[in-house]
């Protein structure tokens, strides 16, 4: 029992800090791949091809001084960003990042806590990361911030549904909701990988994904040309930082989840071995993150709630029920 | 013969052929199931990686410049006498009286020799909008127009002295100092159109 509990602390302990530097490092990641895009070099200066800049912006940031604006409410105020951090971090509980090895003959799984209930786990847990803009923008005595936490309610909120009723049929098809069984049942090669079964629900839950962690096309939250910075306007320093590294690392989340509902998660592909198998498909959907970003521009409130209750809602419930006719 | 002129001119513009909106809900569920199935955002995504594998044109500024065209108009250069390295401004006063924002001061005096001799020259590039007319009007190529555009600095007095625009004396000396190709410059051709003088004058 003893091992277990250590077991789990030290794999808590390697999941947050693996995933906080992720998150710090995902925003170099960002400004170079976002730079190429667009022709530039992005940071070039701080170590070899700009490589510690995310050290620099860490120093910056930890160093700054914190600032609570005086309309503000203080303790809401300070724990909006905990709450981002929290739910992104917890998130991850039910994620199976690797296939199990073995270290000095110890099996090691590599996930938290095999809970029968994973995905859902991850949907409502990723969820309550809502709550960390509209405590943020209610809180902040600014009514920019007062825009994105209205902004952000309406957004995730809608698209949570479209998130929820998409990988519905996933799940009618693997018959349970944990991320290991979904992996074990493509675990046939890439022919079984669910993509091809559920096109449409694959598109609709990387739509849905969009929107949910706020990146362009969909980043109405803080979409910098309308409302400065959207919920988090009057944040700096760590507080701020705690937003964009919850942020970062949601996106890591919901990549190694959409790769393991829908391409093959942690199987061996080809002669390509599981575990790094898994990660080149989180690299991939990281990219496609920045290429989307790059590519699109925002898109409006009005247009992005027309897609969601008009549009991708009907779909999801068409795909739902199609799938259930083919399965009975 | 206004219209001829009007269908002349308007054989210059282009028209673009702009997509019809759709009218009813069903020309509108055309358009977007065309827009959806046509790949468009495909076709995006793949203009945007093609930059991304394309060279990036950033310039390193402060490493590297971008090469100026000659004719650049920046910090003046007071040029010098190839071989002898003297002077060649005069102090004809012509680019003080031409400078249409004011900006130059000659100060002259006679010298012993009956020569003028010149006490100081000054161009306030504070005001100095650079239109290159002083180094256009200069009858011995003496002021000019250089390449000097990094001209930042925290004193005022570092702007606008002799000793700022006068060049090098060694450069002149030993034949390395550059000339002017810009504004009011000698013609590359120059030496084969002159002519001999008529004596009949």
């Amino acid at each position: 029992m003893s091992a277990f509990i250590i077991e789990t602390i030290i794999k808590v302990l390697v999941v947050v800090l693996v995933f906080s530097f992720l998150g710090g490092f995902a925003t170099y990641i960002e400004r170079k791949v976002l730079g190429f895009f667009q022709r530039r070099l992005g940071p070039v200066y701080v170590g070899p091809f700009g490589l510690l800049q995310f050290g620099a912006d860490a120093i910056k940031l930890f160093t700054k001084e914190d600032v609570i604006p005086k309309g503000a409410n203080r303790l809401i105020f300070a724990l909006a960003p905990v709450v981002a951090l929290v739910s992104a971090m917890t998130s991850m509980v039910a994620i199976p990042f690797f296939p199990d090895f073995e270290i000095f003959g110890y099996k090691v799984t590599p996930i938290i806590s095999d809970i029968n209930v994973g995905l859902l786990f991850f949907i409502s847990v990723g969820a309550v990361g809502i709550y960390a803009p509209l405590l943020a923008g209610l809180s902040s005595g600014n009514k920019w911030s007062l825009i994105g936490g209205a902004r952000a309610c309406i957004q995730v909120l809608s698209f949570e549904i479209v998130s929820g009723l998409s990988i519905l049929a996933p799940i009618m098809l693997v018959g349970s909701l944990s991320l290991v069984a979904m992996n074990a049942y493509q675990s046939g090669g890439v022919l079984d990988w669910l993509i091809w079964k559920q096109p449409l629900a694959f598109i609709l839950f990387l739509i849905a994904g969009y929107a949910e962690l706020n990146r362009t096309p969909f980043d109405l939250l803080e979409h910098e040309a309308e409302i400065i910075a959207g919920y988090c306007t009057e944040y700096s320093g760590l507080k701020w930082g705690m937003f964009f590294i919850a942020e970062y690392a949601h996106m890591f989340a919901f990549a190694f989840v959409i790769s393991l509902i829908f391409l093959g998660g942690f199987n061996p592909l080809w002669f390509i071995p599981g575990g790094i198998a898994i990660i080149l498909k989180v690299c991939f959907f990281i990219f496609l993150f920045m290429w989307v970003r790059a590519t699109l521009p925002h898109v409006r409130p009005d247009q992005l709630m027309n897609t969601c209750w008009k549009v991708l809602v009907p779909l999801a419930l068409v795909n739902v029920l199609v799938t259930g006719i083919v399965l009975l | 013969m206004q219209k001829q002129q009007e269908t002349q001119e308007k054989k210059d513009y282009y028209f673009v052929n702009m997509e019809k909106m759709p009218e009813n809900g069903f020309e509108g569920f055309k358009r977007s199931v065309k827009l959806s199935l046509g790949a468009d955002i495909i076709k995006g995504l793949g203009l945007t990686i093609k930059e991304f594998f394309s060279k990036p044109v950033t310039i390193n500024y402060p490493f590297e410049t971008q090469p100026l065209s000659p004719r650049y108009r920046a910090v003046h250069n007071l040029q010098r006498m190839l071989e002898s390295g003297n002077e060649r401004c005069i102090g004809c006063g012509l680019c003080e009286k031409i400078c249409t924002s004011n900006c130059i001061r000659i100060l002259t005096h006679e010298g012993e020799d009956g020569r003028k001799k010149i006490d100081s020259y000054t161009i306030n590039l504070g005001r100095c909008i650079y239109c290159g007319l002083c180094a256009e009007v200069c009858p011995e190529l003496a002021i000019v127009m250089g390449d000097r555009f990094e001209n930042a600095s925290q004193q005022r007095a570092h702007f606008g002295l002799k000793e700022d625009f006068l060049k090098d004396i060694d450069e002149a000396k030993f034949h390395q100092q550059l000339e002017f190709e810009g504004f009011g410059s000698v013609r590359p051709i120059a030496d084969k159109e002159v002519k001999q003088t008529p004596l009949d004058y």
